[in-house]
């Protein structure tokens, strides 16, 4: 066990895992996060907790990790390059590690032009790939970044880092989550899915390279609420594309939101089909209440205990 | 080559509000090829500023002048004749020049006509763009000759992020995706092989501005 985690001992056991997505409150109304904990509570294995998505100011990552884990909840501490440079980093690793955070994601973020904070500068001191090695030197060396100064403890973290199969160019996708793999990823969390012919492809790359035996890959969805919110993220979100046919069936079902879960429950029944798929991260995005019919339609009820 | 653009009029006829004589100076070496500070620019602007002036009641003497190159003492230097009775210098170089007509003639108020942007090349005529951002440690043999640090938002280093659709970059669909460019490139020059290279955190604060402003000395040019 490289952290001990409940996400890392539901993989290890060759069970699928399932996560799912809390966005923290803007402001430090905690009862934001003590209602969507709720929701998802023995739903999943385990809670992305997002950091400052699309730019828009929110409760740090870590501080709502910390609620979830006084609450009994085992969070995944997202954390973007955007915002800090490497001393911050460290330091707020080391300090999620203390607060019994187990499991963080490694990301670049979104660009701060999408957010509320268009005038700020990125800091970009790493990126992404950068970051898994320093979690990785930190974990594993036990020394800081680029340094011999040991580190006072043991930081426990099971690593995480996204991909996108639908980003360009294509062929450099399974690349870069080769990358990941020798940076020192232990699982990974992808862009939501809905193109299931251009996943699969990249799955056979992936399993090409043998990268499904490094890595646990979870496969992210996202339950569709209505057409206008396809159309949306087909359109605005980069790395998403939609297939006309699921934003047809969406439109034309009488309740297009229990249509987005009955589809989306389909999606991960065909998911889990798929050699080197090992879970799925459920990103209900602001419909938390949603999950649990999503998780249990799967029959993925009742989660190991940890 | 320093990329630079001109000032709005009214913002620096703010700055001259107080004088009644001062010297417009430009450079005839980077802020002349973007058209911003060469000679004819300085012509225009002079123009300009006396007619606003004379407008607004209160004439304003504008002598005029361009060093070949401000950024250099022994040019600054040669501006010393103009300068004589002047109550302030408006300089249209880049930043660079600016500061050295400032260190040459430290009784006299110095005023920046421009904007000094980036360094950049010609992309057509008219359009110039950024390239360069002097990191100080030079990567483009890992990149195919096409710099990330300068020309990703978010100055990636391994390869381009999710937002890269179509060869285009997530924040304006007008801007390509500088990695896909570093990607169609290096497979034109058979280098694919490293995309698959793990570049390690840069060195910033070392090699870059980080550290406080760089200088170079060269002990064998020293006299």
């Amino acid at each position: 066990m490289k952290a001990g985690s409940n996400l890392e001992k539901v993989l290890e056991k060759g069970l699928f895992a399932v996560t799912a997505e809390l966005g923290p409150p803007k402001g430090n109304d905690v009862t934001v996060i003590e209602r969507k904990a709720n929701l998802l509570k023995g739903y999943v294995d385990a809670i992305n907790v997002t950091d400052n998505q699309t730019a828009i100011v929110r409760m740090s990552s870590i501080a709502a990790c910390s609620l979830l884990v006084g609450r009994g909840l085992e969070p995944v501490m997202q954390m973007v390059t955007r915002d800090r440079n490497r001393i911050a980093m460290q330091s707020d690793i080391f300090g999620a590690s203390a607060l019994g955070i187990k499991n963080m994601l490694c990301l670049t973020g979104d660009h701060q032009s999408f957010g509320n904070q268009i005038d700020s500068k990125n800091v970009h001191d790493m990126d992404s790939v950068q970051l898994i090695d320093c979690v990785r030197t930190l974990r594993d060396e036990k020394t800081i970044l680029g340094g011999t100064d040991q580190v006072e403890g043991d930081i426990k973290m099971f690593i995480g880092a996204a991909a996108n199969p639908f980003g360009d160019p294509f062929e450099f996708r399974v690349i870069r989550l080769a990358k990941k793999v020798a940076a020192g990823v232990d699982f990974i969390q992808t862009q939501c899915i809905y193109d299931m012919a251009r996943f699969k492809e990249w799955m056979k790359m992936v399993r090409d390279r043998g990268l499904h035996e490094k890595v646990h890959i979870l496969a992210g969805v996202t339950p569709l609420k209505s057409a206008g919110m396809a159309r949306y993220m087909n359109n605005n979100v980069s790395g998403i594309t939609i297939p006309d046919e699921i934003i047809n069936r969406i439109a034309k079902a009488e309740k297009p939101g229990d249509e987005g879960i009955k589809l989306c429950v389909e999606q991960i029944h065909e998911l889990r089909q798929i050699e080197g798929v090992h879970g799925v991260h459920i990103m209900a995005i602001e419909w938390e209440q949603r999950v649990a019919e999503i998780v249990e339609g799967v029959g993925l009820l009742p989660r190991p205990a940890a | 080559m320093i990329k630079a653009e001109q000032k709005p009029v009214e913002e620096i006829l703010s700055f001259l509000e107080p004088y009644n004589k001062i010297l417009l100076v430009g450079c005839n070496a980077c802020v002349a090829v973007c058209h911003a500070g060469g000679e004819k620019e300085v012509g225009l602007l002079a123009s300009a500023l006396r007619m606003a002036r004379k407008k607004a009641g209160k004439k304003l003497e504008v002598l005029e002048g361009c060093s070949t190159r401000q950024c250099e003492p022994e040019f600054v230097d040669e501006l010393r004749g103009k300068a004589e009775d002047v109550e302030a210098i408006l300089s249209i170089a880049c930043g660079v020049g600016i500061q050295s007509v400032a260190k040459g003639f430290p009784e006299i108020p110095v005023y920046p006509g421009v904007n000094t942007k980036f360094m950049g090349e010609t992309d057509e005529l008219g359009v110039w763009v950024e390239r360069c951002q002097a990191c100080g440690n030079c990567i483009l043999h890992l990149t195919g000759g096409i710099c990330p640090v300068a020309r990703c938002a978010k100055q990636l280093l391994n390869g381009p992020c999710g937002g890269s659709q179509e060869g285009k970059c997530e924040i304006k669909k007008d801007v390509p995706c500088v990695w896909q460019q570093i990607y169609d490139r290096l497979k034109a020059i058979n280098q694919l092989h490293r995309m698959e290279e793990f570049i390690p955190a840069k060195k910033w604060g070392q090699e870059s501005r980080d550290s406080g402003p760089r200088s170079i000395v060269r002990e064998d040019l020293k006299v």
